[in-house]
């Protein structure tokens, strides 16, 4: 191949770099609309199910009672519970996190089988002990990192 | 006293990076004013002794406990180990951001000690430019995060003694990443200054390209040694996550690894020009999006870190002054830089260039589906991206990349023929096709690992080519850097394949006494019992393991609760051998009194961090190599301008 | 003007707009207490340090309302709520704490440092009575009335401005 043209080189060069890079992100915009994995709450997840197999979070309340090891020792089976009595049977094979219990929150990786169990690869037990003053409900976000500056001062 | 004397260091070099920006500027516009010029070099020089003085002060007062200070006394404890009061001074935001600009300030204080290759002109505009990045980050530190504030009433102990902390990996893992960004910020400065002066040479590459390097280096280091401390401290079994945190030290590694090739082609051929700026803009951006990314905590991640919205802020202000001022800069400047030379497709270039495009590409579908999440919440959808969105997209990339990559060494540089190095070629396709075919022969793998395989065995045989028909003595040391680095990236290569490849996993509930296997290894489960720490109880299981029905090694994975603060972790337990890891985590008790046995055999897996540290060592072979080559150069131009000086003495 | 230059400056542009956006969103991440109208469940805690007195469920039904605090001494905003703790029993209330995995030597650490606001300290190891009555954070607070039904909870520190509103949920489960 011989050596392109001085001012065509530099075209060719970006026209390539574009056209690499465009297509970098209409696949990746692609790719994201499938395979992001979305967050549902028990009564979505009832009223506009995902597709069946596709990889998604659901997150709420460990059902009190329903909290069950199947006789492997491995497989927990149980409900998380949303609003409006919604209600999502869960079944995970693994080893739960401690924090873990009946009436806790929990969000749980995984996907929706065929019989509307919820399939979870992983278990997040959404429980923070500690809670930095960051959270407070009314207050925008920098007055509370300042109210953060101010409770941490003259710490003992 | 200490910590006045270290905040009035910190203003005082705050004030000479002011003067250094402004020196540099208008030395820049009126380039005869010799006297302006003339103090750009020392300003840059006391202000990094100064900005170390400070960063030491602090050091000073953590490894005294000084608890009147707000920053010991919120992070430090008098019982502490000495090694973890003083890594105590930077593992924490202010600490950390002093640390910072310490390094930022020494790099600066280098650069105008030794950078004489450089047009003055371009080397003002460089110091004035870095003036600029660093005034930032002092007005980031003296504004909003002071790390020598006074506590109103000194505190009686320090609240900083959280054992979960007290980690030697933890105490100089994040630094690692830092040194890497800051290198980063250097080549930003260089493409800056090179942009405003249009002095975008070869020279300006060999000036930039030792501080790509480094940062190339450290990034390399700091991912490796962060990805194999998730491995064995999350208990999850795997190695990479795709975690925002993860992606955030990737992204600038991406963007450096791109930086480094293009820069190369800039310093040999004089051609890449623009695109070298380009990517040295990006680099850094990289890294001031990944620290944004972490610190302002708009990304939930499943690593802790404190997050403030403020900082945020602070971080995003920054961003979009020293990023959005060089893309308006090179917006208007681009233009008006020449042409460089001219390349074949098929050559050196052309390769180096193929692959440039790719890493671009890949960063940009890391960059793409790291940012969605935040896109998405825009709209009230909370997503999370994770491997089945990165895996395949980046793989599309990624392997033409590879293939290249195996190729593109032993091109010549300018203009070459793909015929005339056929053989090489043909060798590589064999080694790949022969591969594939035995590997999905004997096992049943999923497309990716497979072709990872195989593209991996290929790529080590390949990487070493470029040694061939060479004498190994007198090759480079550059160039030994190089074939290492490459041959890295196909052992860690292998490695991930192998791993998601071959990974066996057992589940089981098992009682006392109770056997269960996994892949080759036999694990009975000899007896659980409770353990305490000084601050933690455990529950341990004691695992007997054999490999193959050898000799029973013992295991003793733990799942632990710490007490102040409360926190659970699950300690895995590992057995190396030559060829994999096993990996056990030990879970709940189960209702009929049988304990959850989490195994994994892992064929290869330490392979991937071989190859991160092979890479690395690659790094530094060239760096050094580069670093002596240039002193070399100096030595005989000193001597060169000693004779003529003699000659003309003597007439 | 070569308009292709411009793009990474745009495409920078909408991203700081974007991230820009996201920061001036405040993150909802508190989890709302399910038991808030229902009992307390049973629980029996003992004493946190020696010379207090411990709490059980049965201790709530004696028709004062209460507040119950979830708190621990190695909990930084405790620190910080702990003068609006000691306003609140000034005004009339009675405050019942529950000690989140400490230890009696730091309570009383704590408590001689900030004062101590509590009739009553549970010591709760294993932050049973925590995850019973929905709280998932220290520290929280909760209003039980008389008949030891939950009727209101406090989610993080308790600041100037909540003293009012905790008196006045008080005086409503009265």
């Amino acid at each position: 191949m011989n050596a392109l043209k001085p001012k065509h080189q530099r075209l060719v060069l970006v026209v390539l770099a574009l056209v690499a890079l465009v297509g970098a992100g209409l696949l990746a915009a692609y790719a994201l609309r499938n395979q992001a994995s979305y967050f549902y709450l028990p009564e979505q997840m009832l009223q506009d199910p995902p597709a069946i197999g596709q990889a998604v979070r659901l997150g709420g309340m460990v059902e009190p009672g329903s909290l069950q090891t199947a006789a492997d020792g491995i497989t927990l089976t149980f409900a998380v519970t949303g609003k409006d009595e919604a209600r999502v049977p869960v079944r995970f094979s693994g080893i739960a996190p401690d924090l873990f219990v009946e009436g806790s929150g929990v969000v749980a990786e995984g996907r929706l089988g065929p019989d509307g169990t919820f399939l979870a690869d992983n278990l997040l037990a959404k429980h923070d002990e500690n809670y930095v003053p960051r959270e407070l409900q009314e207050m925008e976000q920098h007055e509370a990192a300042k109210m953060a500056r101010e409770t941490t001062v003259g710490l003992e | 006293m200490i910590a006045e004397l270290g905040l009035a260091a910190l203003w005082l070099a705050a004030a000479l990076a002011a003067l250094q920006m402004a020196a540099g500027f208008l030395a820049l516009r009126d380039a005869a004013d010799g006297a302006l010029a003339g103090l750009i070099r020392p300003a840059a020089i006391v202000q990094g002794v100064l900005v170390t003085l400070s960063f030491a002060m602090l050091v000073w007062l953590f490894a005294v406990t000084d608890l009147s200070v707000k920053l010991v006394a919120s992070n430090s404890h008098s019982m502490k180990p000495l090694v973890f009061k003083l890594s105590g001074t930077w593992g924490n935001h202010e600490g950390s951001m002093l640390l910072w600009v310490m390094v930022m300030g020494l790099a600066g204080a280098l650069i105008a000690l030794v950078e004489r290759r450089l047009p003055e002109r371009t080397m003002n505009a460089t110091l004035a430019a870095q003036g600029v990045v660093s005034l930032g980050f002092y007005a980031f530190l003296l504004l909003s995060s002071n790390p020598f504030e006074r506590l109103p009433v000194p505190a009686t102990e320090g609240m900083g003694l959280n054992p979960l902390l007290q980690d030697i990996g933890l105490a100089f893992h994040p630094p690692t990443l830092y040194l890497g960004y800051v290198g980063l910020s250097v080549a930003f400065s260089f493409a800056v200054g090179a942009l405003l002066t249009r002095q975008v040479t070869p020279d300006f590459a060999r000036a930039m390209r030792p501080w790509v390097l480094g940062a190339w280096v450290l990034l390399t280091i700091g991912i490796t040694a962060g990805s194999y401390w998730a491995y064995y401290e999350l208990g999850w079994g795997g190695w990479w996550f795709w975690d925002p945190v993860e992606n955030a030290s990737l992204m600038p590694w991406l963007a450096a690894t791109a930086l480094l090739h293009s820069a190369s082609v800039l310093a040999s051929r004089d051609a890449l020009r623009t695109w070298t700026i380009m990517l040295g803009v990006v680099a850094f951006s990289m890294s001031m999006v990944g620290t944004f990314l972490v610190r302002s905590g708009i990304l939930t991640s499943v690593h802790a870190f404190a997050v403030d919205p403020e900082r945020g802020t602070f971080i995003l202000a920054l961003l979009g002054i020293f990023i959005g001022g060089a893309l308006l800069l090179f917006a208007l400047r681009a233009n008006t830089i020449s042409e460089g030379e001219r390349f074949a497709l098929a050559s050196r270039e052309g390769a180096l260039v193929f692959n440039n495009v790719m890493l671009s590409a890949i960063l940009a579908i890391v960059l793409l589906g790291t940012l969605y999440p935040l896109l998405t919440e825009a709209f009230d959808v909370r997503v999370s991206v994770g491997p089945p969105y990165f895996n395949p997209v980046g793989a599309i990339f990624t392997i033409p990349m590879l293939v290249v990559m195996a190729v593109g060494p032993l091109l010549r540089w300018r203009q070459d023929r793909i015929d005339r190095i056929g053989k090489e070629i043909a060798l590589f396709a064999a080694l790949v096709l022969a591969a594939l075919i035995l590997t999905s022969l004997l096992a049943d793998i999923a497309l990716l690992p497979l072709l990872g395989l195989a593209l991996g065995v290929g790529l080590a045989v390949a990487s070493l080519m470029p040694l061939r028909r060479r004498k190994l003595a007198r090759t480079p040391l550059a160039t030994w850097g190089m074939v290492t680095a490459h041959f890295g990236i196909a052992v860690a290569l292998i490695g991930m394949a192998s791993e998601s490849a071959f990974t066996s996993e057992r589940l089981a509930a098992v009682e006392e006494g109770g056997s269960t296997s996994v892949g080759p290894w036999t694990v009975v489960l000899q007896g659980v019992e409770p353990v305490a720490g000084p601050n933690w109880t455990a529950i341990q299981g004691r695992v007997s393991a054999s490999y193959d029905g050898g000799e029973p090694v013992v295991l003793t994975p733990q799942s632990r609760n710490f007490w102040a603060p409360p926190q659970q972790t699950t300690e895995s337990a590992l057995v190396t051998r030559w060829n994999g890891q096993l990996y056990a985590v030990v879970g709940d008790r189960s209702p009929d009194g049988r304990w959850q046995l989490r195994l994994w055999w892992k064929p290869f897996v330490t392979l991937i961090w071989y190859g991160g540290l092979l890479i690395a060592l690659g790094g530094v072979l060239a760096l050094v190599g580069r670093v002596l080559s240039d002193l070399r150069h100096r030595r005989l131009a000193a001597r060169i301008a000693d004779r003529r000086a003699d000659r003309e003495a003597l007439s | 003007m070569n308009w292709r230059l411009w793009i990474p400056l745009f495409a920078f542009a909408a991203f700081l707009g974007l991230a820009a956006y996201q920061l001036t969103q405040p993150k909802d991440e508190f989890v709302e207490s399910r038991m808030v109208g229902e009992s307390l469940p049973y629980f029996e805690l003992p004493p946190a340090m020696a010379g207090v007195n411990g709490i059980g469920s049965t201790d709530f039904a004696d028709g004062e309302p209460r507040l119950l605090n979830i708190w621990a001494s190695w909990c930084l905003p405790c620190i910080a709520e702990a003068p609006h703790l000691e306003n609140l029993k000034r005004q009339g209330a009675d405050i019942v704490g529950v000690a989140i995995r400490d230890r009696p030597e730091d309570v009383a650490r704590f408590l001689a440092q900030h004062g101590n606001p509590y009739s009553r300290i549970g010591r709760d190891d294993l932050s049973e009575v925590q995850l019973a009555i929905g709280s998932s954070g220290v520290p929280e607070t909760f209003v039980i009335d008389g008949q030891g039904v939950i009727r209101y909870q406090h989610i993080g520190d308790v600041r100037a401005s909540d003293v009012p509103v905790l008196l006045a949920e008080l005086e409503k489960a009265r």
